[in-house]
């Protein structure tokens, strides 16, 4: 035989281990009982850890996808201090108020260095006054993902945790089997860290029988699986649904956005969107709905966190296709589960600049903001007082991606400006703001004489982003500037992970 | 303006600033501010509610105050109604040469 | 105390009143918002919405919102308590210096209500170096008496601006309740006939299921082919759709415009007969199109705002 390999041509540039040497003795036992024993469950987490083979300094990642009632990311930290790890590197998707707890493993050097789309709570508040030696670095998804992919960010171990998994490590966000009463719906964040991380270890209260199909997490990115009583709150990952406001403030604005798409000629048969799920970014869909009907036109896709308006919308018919990189409440979850064109999409997909993402197809999204300034620039990470509050998400990513990218706010908030002349952190530069809708007033990014035209053709009044910034100031009075010390605490990353800001400790004194 | 009474004025709703006054003997206006937006308009609060009394004639108070996020109008409002009913008299702030 | 004048003093007798917003007088809140949603007149009030033991905050908080905040070009209304509970006075007192343009009088049952307090009015304005006149006024009507004596109140006072319906309380007035509109239906005529005869707005009362946008839709229609100016709000979320209900269409409008030409042809050619399209152009026909060209063009200047 091998003799006979060396007569075939070009043999040596074939890439190839020999020749055929016979097959593996097979297995006759029954597949279920094989699944009870030949399979990646471990006894504990501690087995877990030791068995992917964790050491000081290295990096660990965790996903957001269980929000405000994660309970892995406390769980798995304290376990690592009582093991005795230091120096860890912590690159989570986003960290919540619940992880409040990481402030201890902070000050006992468990967690040295943290990476992470936001920070919210006492966590963000202690790491604004100084807490952490080395900054925070706070990246987009798309940035994250991006990151993760070429290697910039290396993670050792992803501790994911997942509401359901077999014993293989097929891992999910629901059960289409038998649903526990924990559910997040999609779980594209943590499909990118299971993706690249060295050793993967799934957190999961419910083990079911393989094949988990759907799966978010496919087995062979899969090592560990630990089965634990407590992944999480579900009262804190989702809530029933997300419901419109009632808000009359934010109906305004949400109203003037939706007219504000319309007028700029991105509301036509076969567009794409995405939506925000704060008060104002959220009801701009209800808005939107009401013209699509009279319009009798259609969305073809609708991306990024998606919530039960989205999905109700898509099943009335209204929207095609969903793609969903976060499920944010549980109508959207549910929708997940059973609406065949309802897609799970990962991070790299959603919006990874080193490649052709989802956020490249968008025809506009609704954005959020803490803070815009005069240049346009939009902060959603810090506080009008300094303090880390916030989340990038997929801020920069969408509105660099979309065609229109609109940012939604009060004028003020509690007497605070929101339109100042110098945004505390930029975020999203202004290079890919294109409108700014207000209860006060519309401005438009001089970058885009055209839609500016189109509005006012429309009848709408645009003013200059000066203009606003103006009246904000005439209403609240102009505040005292927030004094900061020269220590960093934070470097915010674009979402082509070069360095567009820098968060600076808050100076009480 | 003399101060017979202690008395509250305003609500602690959004927008809005609870400014309760006592009557003091000597001491000034002691000022003792809470706000939702200390650092950017801290100073400012305190220097209306102090102007505010200064202009009522107003020499000694304890006065607290926990704002919302009012505007300057409301604290000056809101002040300006805690102070009258301190005084037990009805607000004439608006009379000509006044 | 306070800055200086940031709102027009004058009020304005003749201008576009489809909408009126309530806000609470002792909300700063709302009082600070309520010129983002588009309503042609705010209403800030002192009445109903403030209970007894606030009266005296809320006049403070109004004269200093009406003193400091730049409501743009929008009506300033102020609801004064009525003159007999005593508090009625002292609302003037505050709110004239302060810049309001229109006093809104509650619960008017007569003439003399309305010339007690023009007279109130009037002295306040002088004791103060605003010109006599300067303030206009608007009556509610809340009673059966009012209804029958809605023409002697329209015709009563120089600075009337409009007449409006309050019917919560004429309701109970009547022993009824507010339910499909036909307990309304010969308020709203006394009161639009005697608005017309005056030559004043007539402006109708709240719908207050605010949840229900159907109905409100239906008695915006309503009171609108009846020929009523405007109706007060108290949701800002109602101030869209009733002003969509008095926008003219497209159509009425080109019409209206043909219509002014024809006008204009007929002159320049010295010709006494007007007609478009072979059809006779008689006067109501040149009053409503120049009637809705007005409206269109008020719609125009207040959506510039």
């Amino acid at each position: 035989m091998n003799e006979l390999l060396n007569t075939i041509p070009h043999i040596d540039r074939i890439t190839h281990r020999g020749a055929f040497s016979g097959a593996a003795p097979k297995r006759t036992e029954t597949f279920r009982a094989r699944s009870g024993k030949d399979n990646k469950v471990l006894p504990s987490l501690e087995e877990a850890v030791r068995a992917a083979g964790l050491r000081d300094g290295m990096t660990i990642s965790f996903h957001h996808h269980f929000r405000g009632g994660d309970h892995v990311v406390n769980q798995v930290l304290d376990t690592l201090a009582d093991m005795g790890f230091r120096d860890l590197t912590l690159a989570a998707s986003s960290l919540a108020d619940v992880h409040t707890p990481l402030i201890r493993h902070i000050q006992n050097g468990v967690v040295t260095h943290i990476e992470t789309s936001g920070l919210r709570g006492q966590l963000a508040e202690e790491i604004s006054r100084g807490l952490l030696e080395c900054p925070v670095v706070f990246r987009s998804h798309g940035g994250r993902a991006a990151a993760i992919c070429s290697g910039e960010v290396h993670i050792n171990v992803a501790f994911l945790g997942a509401p359901s998994c077999d014993p293989y490590g097929n891992a999910n966000g629901y059960s289409r089997d038998d649903d526990t009463s924990i559910a997040c719906g999609s779980m594209g964040y943590a499909r990118t860290d299971a993706k690249y991380a060295d050793k993967v270890i799934i957190l999961t209260n419910n083990l079911v029988r393989y094949p988990n199909a759907p799966w978010a997490i496919p087995e062979y990115d899969v090592d560990y699986i630990v089965v634990t009583d407590d992944i999480g709150d579900p009262a804190g990952i989702m809530s029933g649904a997300t419901r419109y406001t009632k808000n009359p403030k934010e109906l305004l604005i949400a109203q003037t956005a939706a007219n504000v798409i319309d007028a700029a000629g991105y509301l036509y048969d076969g567009f794409s969107m995405q939506m925000g799920s704060g008060g104002a970014s959220l009801a701009v869909a209800r808005f939107l709905r009401q013209m699509m009907q009279k319009k009798n036109i259609r969305c073809r896709f609708a991306l990024g966190g998606i919530t039960g308006q989205i999905t109700a919308m898509h099943e009335e018919g209204m929207i095609d296709r969903i793609l969903d990189v976060q499920s944010f409440d549980l109508d959207a979850a549910l929708s997940l589960k059973k609406n065949r064109f309802h897609h799970q999409i990962d991070a790299t997909y959603y919006a990874s600049f080193l490649f052709a993402a989802a956020v490249d197809q968008l025809d506009f999204v609704i954005l959020s903001a803490l803070e815009i300034d005069t240049d346009f620039n939009v902060n959603v990470l810090t506080g009008s007082d300094g303090v880390i509050r916030g989340a990038i998400g997929g801020h920069p990513d969408t509105a660099a991606g979309a065609s229109l990218s609109v940012v939604v706010a009060p004028l003020t908030r509690g007497r605070i400006p929101t339109v100042i002349d110098r945004v505390n952190t930029i975020v999203t530069p202004g290079a890919v703001v294109d409108v700014v809708v207000t209860d006060q007033g519309i401005a438009v990014n001089p970058r885009r004489p055209e839609v500016a035209e189109r509005l006012e053709q429309a009848g709408m009044r645009v003013n200059t982003i000066q203009q606003l910034k103006d009246r904000a100031e005439a209403l609240a009075g102009r505040p005292d500037p927030i004094r900061y010390k020269d220590r960093v605490v934070g470097v915010v990353m674009y979402r082509d992970n070069t360095v567009i800001d820098v968060i600076r400790q808050i100076d009480e004194s | 303006m003399e101060l017979k009474k202690t008395a509250v004025a305003g609500t602690m709703e959004s927008s809005d600033i609870m400014v309760t006054v006592e009557p003091r003997e000597h001491g000034g206006i002691v000022l003792e501010l809470t706000s939702s937006v200390m650092k950017q308009y801290g100073r400012r609060i305190e220097q209306v509610i102090r102007e505010t009394a200064a202009e009522l004639g107003v020499e000694h108070a304890l006065i607290r105050a926990v704002d919302k996020g009012a505007l300057d109008c409301t604290v000056r409002a809101r002040a300006a109604a805690a102070l009258f009913r301190a005084a037990g008299q009805e607000n004439h702030i608006w009379e000509v040469g006044k | 105390m306070g800055g200086g004048q940031v709102n027009d003093k004058r009020y304005v007798k003749d201008r576009l009143r489809r909408s009126m917003m309530f806000v609470p007088g002792n909300n700063p809140g709302m009082i600070a918002d309520s010129r983002i949603y588009g309503a042609d007149s705010i209403m800030f009030d002192l009445e109903d919405s403030v209970s007894l033991a606030e009266k005296d905050a809320a006049r403070l908080l109004v004269y200093q919102a009406l003193k400091t905040l730049d409501f743009g070009k929008k009506e300033i209304v102020v609801r004064v308590n009525d003159l007999g509970s005593g508090l009625g006075v002292r609302d003037l007192e505050a709110i004239i210096p302060a810049g309001v343009h229109v006093v809104r009088l509650p619960k008017t049952d007569g003439p003399q209500d309305v010339a007690d307090c023009e007279r109130e009015i009037a002295r306040i304005e002088q004791a103060h170096g605003i010109p006599v006149g300067a303030t206009g006024m608007m009556a509610a009507i809340e009673s059966a008496n009012g209804v029958f004596n809605a023409r002697e109140i329209a015709h009563a006072s120089d600075r009337l601006i409009g007449i409006a319906l309050g019917a919560e309380d004429y309701v109970t007035d009547l022993k009824t309740v507010r339910s499909d509109g036909t307990e309304l239906f010969f308020a709203r005529s006394m009161i639009l006939h005697a608005a017309r005869a005056a030559g004043i707005a007539a402006l109708d009362t709240v719908y207050s299921d605010v949840n229900n946008e159907e109905g409100f839709l239906a008695e915006v229609e309503l009171i609108h082919k009846l020929g009523f100016d405007g109706k007060s709000v108290i949701n800002p979320r109602q101030i869209e759709p009733l002003h969509r209900a008095f926008i003219p269409s497209e159509r009425d409008l080109r019409k209206a415009y043909d219509v002014i030409a024809a006008i204009e042809e007929a002159n320049a050619r010295g010709s006494g007969v007007i007609s478009l399209n072979g059809k006779m152009i008689d006067r109501p026909i040149v009053l409503r199109a120049q009637r809705l060209i007005a409206l269109a063009e008020a719609d125009r200047i207040a959506r510039e705002e």
